[in-house]
């Protein structure tokens, strides 16, 4: 309750409101100060008072014998995995708790959710209410049931007061492609920085999945905690309802160029050497698991190369066929948490070439990684080919 | 009470969590204009936090391993960060302040220079 009180204080809120969620991204490692924290709330005989998602810890739990590291980390990891779990939160190990039906508040919802990318889906997305509530205070939430009333949980702070205008003359097979979507995100964060912004330009009803990559980027880039895609997202079916009928204060429009830049910069291998391929971030939707097994087609994956796809258990469970098609080809799958977070991919000589920007930005600080950045199907046609097969075509 | 440090002054904002490595205080973002400099023991100024909701645990490991700033120095108000310092200090007994200051007395402070922060 403390730190809800000191949460008030920070955002100026002076009443507290009821949630109906949460999700909890403090049970990822960090070092002893994530178990000291814990092992607070668990001798006090805490437990959380609403239904309470977990976030990706350290390990994979399904998949022990992927981790690569230091097993006295691994065995931190799981150690804080389990004191989560036995504050009464679910097992779930997803960054995309927004991806499973029994989990997904509605639009309007209030509740408290960590994770910059979940934060980013739920808020734009979903339209349900959460602000960007970090580690400690997600679950000191879940536990007290109560946030301030504060930011992003008040209609009159989601209205977009600035507006991003995509330019006439993106090429219009980038303007329908998914490339577009990470790539946008990073702009989007780094022009907004922690601003609600209201992207214009792109044709109306675009996916969950592509929604999903431009705010997991963004949430990268920026301290982005919502955005509204016109014609897209739930509280924008135009843009004078993004702006809640007000003026902006910055209209600015986003070029080809910028766009091609961005591509450019989140690749930081400097040779064409393939050792991996990781997709999955934010953790795969049973759609992108689909795909990824309609885009192998029955081929397998070059040998010697590793394919990693991450994605939430319950999703892998439910698209479990899909899985299986991926396994066959030579994938490997992996839950409870994410490969640029645990020691997982193979030593390689050779770059690791991904779809997701977000993972693009944080690996090479993270792993070491260099990094090749492309889209899914670039993604699978180097893994299948065990070499960088890039496809200029939305970019002529 | 007041706390001193050596100022570093950050160009671009910066995520604790995959920017800061807190068993040594270094900066490890790649693709941050300052990687390769210590957070430790400097009075950390930038005009916002950046990114991943896991800063709040960074800052509080830094707290324990003895590797965060003394002071971080803010132009708009961070929760993330406010809540990693309150934990660190309910945890370890070491405070952390984080700082809301106006953006010209942001942009007023150099890099290297000594800065003192008064505590009630």
């Amino acid at each position: 309750m403390r730190l809800v009180v000191r949460a008030a204080e920070v955002t100026g809120a002076d009443e507290l409101i009821d949630i109906s969620g949460a999700h909890v991204d403090s049970c990822l490692y960090h070092g002893e100060a994530s178990l000291d924290f814990v092992d607070r709330l668990v001798d006090g005989g805490a437990r959380t008072v609403v239904p309470t998602t977990l976030n990706v810890g350290g390990v994979d739990l399904l998949h022990p014998e992927l981790y690569r590291g230091d097993p006295r980390v691994a065995e931190r990891s799981r150690l804080l995995m389990d004191r989560y779990r036995a504050l009464g939160a679910r097992p779930t190990f997803t960054c995309a708790p927004y991806q499973l039906a029994d989990a997904r508040p509605n639009l309007g919802e209030q509740v408290a959710w960590g994770e910059s990318n979940a934060i980013a889906f739920c808020n734009s997305v979903l339209g349900a209410r959460t602000n960007r509530y970090g580690d400690f205070i997600d679950v000191a939430a879940a536990i007290v049931g109560r946030v301030p009333y504060a930011g992003l949980h008040r209609t009159d702070e989601r209205r977009a007061r600035m507006v991003l205008r995509l330019a006439d003359d993106i090429p219009v097979p980038l303007r329908d492609s998914d490339v577009l979507f990470p790539l946008l995100g990073i702009v989007v964060g780094r022009r907004a920085g922690s601003t609600v912004a209201a992207v214009e330009g792109l044709p109306p009803g675009q996916s969950e999945d592509r929604l999903k990559a431009l705010g997991a980027a963004a949430a990268s880039s920026g301290s982005v905690a919502m955005f509204h895609v016109v014609g897209s997202t739930p509280e924008a079916a135009t843009l004078e309802d993004a702006l809640q009928g007000r003026e902006p204060d910055a209209v600015e429009v986003i070029t080809p160029a910028e766009l091609r830049a961005v591509r450019e910069e989140l690749t930081t291998a400097a040779g064409d050497a393939l050792g991996a391929v990781s997709l999955g971030t934010p953790h795969a939707s049973a759609a992108q698991l689909a795909r990824y097994a309609t885009l192998l087609n029955g081929r397998r994956i070059s040998p010697g190369l590793q394919l990693l796809v991450s994605a939430g258990r319950d999703v892998l469970a439910e698209a479990a066929e899909h899985a299986r098609a991926l396994e066959t080809a030579g994938a490997t799958l992996l839950t409870d948490t994410c490969s640029y977070i645990a020691p997982i991919l193979r030593p390689t000589q050779g770059a690791v070439m991904t779809d997701s920007a977000k993972w693009a930005y944080y690996a090479p600080g993270n792993i070491g990684a260099s990094v090749i950045f492309a889209s899914t199907d670039e993604c699978i046609e180097s893994a299948v080919a065990g070499r960088v097969v890039q496809d200029e075509a939305p970019w002529r | 009470m007041a706390l001193s440090g050596r100022a570093l002054v950050l160009d671009e904002p910066l995520s604790l969590w995959g920017g800061v490595d807190p068993a040594t205080g270094e900066i490890i973002d790649a693709h941050h204009p300052q990687r390769g400099a210590n957070v430790a023991g400097r009075v950390l100024v930038m005009p916002a936090a950046r990114g991943s909701s896991s800063s709040a645990s960074v800052l509080a490991e830094a707290v324990r391993a003895g590797t965060a700033p003394v002071a971080i120095l803010l132009a708009e108000p961070d929760l993330i960060l406010a809540i990693g310092a309150a934990v660190a200090e309910e945890l370890y007994g070491v405070r952390v302040p984080v700082v809301v200051l106006r953006p010209e007395e942001l942009a007023a402070i150099a890099n290297g220079e000594p800065y003192e922060v008064k505590m009630a």
